[in-house]
């Protein structure tokens, strides 16, 4: 086994990987507390700095780019390099990658609360920073694709083939959209206007879901569902033809934010059908995590890690069903401005993309640090059911209250004025508000605990080992 | 070109690479190849797998 060997460069991986916890605790903080702002506006403090208005973009950057971010790093760093026995490409690199991607979000932190903005949802950072992601991700493009040009498996894993549309596409995404005209150090000016710019805006921002949401946590669902469930992919096959249906279709979803916009209605007509195609290859991705998990029911007994990854593809096939129902123009009549979508987004990003990366992390933490599993299995468990019942109680009750508001909303007189006023809609929301609350605190102990877990996982005596490369590969061309 | 024609020249390639891609992922060819490549994600870093 000692020769004069190569190792993994898990360096990284361990980085981001421990960086995925701290920012996922973080990231649900600010939504559990701007949850309770809805409920009891004070906690706003009256100060701008902790308004609903600027904390609402910190907790989604947060969780998307950090926490999210983060995992898809770590676990696209440790995907590609075990699929293609080889070291990641350039160490420097790979440490310039973690190093700036946390600069980015620590810069996050600090100017969005201060409300610098260039108000683009999910783009809301100023253009200094835009450049610093640009910069980041050509350099996590390097890095990547460096590593699958020296790989010494003749294959590519098809995990990584996510992985890769997901790389390319964000770049191509946050630089179009965030193409703008500085007038100061922290101001600028898209360079689109109205309706286009509604439209660039809405192109990036669906396929931030399409691609950041799903494409890469799709390659995280292929590498670690094997895994953990000890079989091969259900099929291989489902898997490939899937992912070319996935990648041509999405991009051509985001004009369904826009119905009833001036969108010319050829567009908003197109944005539908596409979404409502995307069922498809979304449900080939579940259908094949969930049948690759098909034949290992009895290690669902003992292994939560497993659970999570089956509630994580269920979540998946309800959120992507979901989705292109809402993107039809007379659903989306119901349901637009309404905390259905805030229901049906954390079906997606709490039910899917939070409990695969939670999965992902409780398997990838102790092999990084040398250990055969985590600390407590049961605190695993305990995770896994105090999470699951607080995504449900957020879900439902925003699901209530958003079809609840969309009818009050349209609700009219004979004589054609309107039956409900604003401020009606909303007092019929509180007790929903509450319940979501609620919800968001079980989540935030289930975080806790996993931090418990995690902590107590690489403190142990042991610790981090090198691990070496297999030479010759099995599958050496 | 009228827009017409242009939007079913467009459809029609869209469909033929569809089925392109799913002859070629479902051809026999390909899958001793799949089957190679779908059991990386199994193998097991050498000191891991083993108790402390």
């Amino acid at each position: 086994m000692v020769q004069a060997c190569e190792i993994y460069n898990d360096r990284v991986v361990r980085q981001f990987a421990l960086m995925t916890v701290v920012w996922g605790v973080v990231g649900m903080a600010v939504g559990t507390l701007i949850a309770a702002q809805m409920l009891w506006p004070a906690l706003n403090l009256d100060l701008p700095w902790t308004s609903f208005g600027r904390l609402r973009p910190l907790h989604t950057n947060a969780v998307i780019f950090a926490f999210g971010g983060s995992a898809l790093f770590a676990s696209s760093y440790y995907c590609v390099q075990r699929t293609c026995h080889v070291r990641l490409y350039s160490d420097r690199l790979a440490a310039f990658t973690f190093w700036g991607w946390q600069l980015v979000i620590l810069l996050a932190a600090i100017t969005l609360p201060l409300g610098i903005t260039s108000s683009k949802e999910y783009a809301e950072l100023e253009w200094p920073i835009d450049i610093l992601i640009a910069v980041v991700w050509v350099a996590y493009a390097i890095v990547f694709f460096g590593t699958l040009v020296r790989r010494r498996v003749q294959h590519i894993y098809v995990a990584n083939w996510f992985f890769a549309a997901f790389i390319i596409t964000i770049a191509v995404l946050h630089i179009v959209n965030s193409l703008a005209v500085p007038v100061s150090l922290v101001k600028s000016y898209s360079v689109y206007a109205g309706t286009v710019d509604a439209m660039v805006q809405w192109w990036y921002g669906h396929n931030a879901v399409g691609f950041f949401l799903t494409a890469g946590f799709l390659g995280m669902m292929y590498y670690f569902v094997p895994k953990q469930a000890g079989r091969p992919v259900y099929s291989y096959r489902l898997s490939i033809v899937h992912f070319w249906a996935l990648i041509s279709i999405y991009m051509w979803a985001g004009p369904h934010h826009l119905h009833y916009t001036t969108l010319p209605d050829w567009a908003q007509s197109l944005g539908m059908v596409f979404s409502v195609m995307l069922i498809a290859p979304s449900w080939g991705g579940m259908i094949n995590g969930i049948m690759t998990l098909s034949g290992a029911w009895g290690k669902l007994r003992t292994d939560p890690i497993l659970k999570f990854l089956i509630v994580s593809l269920s979540f998946y096939g309800m959120s992507t069903f979901e989705g292109p129902m809402m993107s039809i123009r007379t659903v989306n009549a119901l349901s637009h401005y309404t905390d259905w979508t805030i229901g049906h987004v954390h079906s997606g990003a709490l039910g899917w993309v939070a409990m695969v990366s939670i999965a992902c992390m409780y398997i990838l933490i102790p092999r990084l640090y040398g250990r055969r599993e985590m600390h407590s299995i049961r605190a695993i468990d305990l995770h896994f059911w105090v999470m699951t019942i607080g995504i449900v109680l957020y879900v439902v009750s925003m699901w209530i209250a958003g079809v609840m508001q969309g009818l009050m909303w349209r609700a009219t007189n004979p004589d054609g004025t309107l039956t409900y006023s604003f401020i009606e809609s909303l007092i019929a929301t509180y007790p929903f508000y509450a319940i979501r609350l609620a919800g968001g605190l079980l989540i935030m102990a289930g975080m806790f605990i996993m931090v418990w877990n995690v902590w107590r996982t690489v403190g142990e005596p042991g610790g981090q080992t090198d691990v070496v490369i297999p030479a010759p590969a099995p599958q050496a061309a | 070109m009228d827009i017409g024609v242009l939007r079913g020249i467009a459809t029609a390639l869209a469909l033929a690479a569809f089925v392109a891609v799913a002859a070629w992922a479902w051809s026999q060819r390909r899958r001793a190849a799949f089957d190679e490549a779908a059991r990386l994600p199994l193998e097991e870093d050498p000191q891991s797998g083993e108790p402390r």
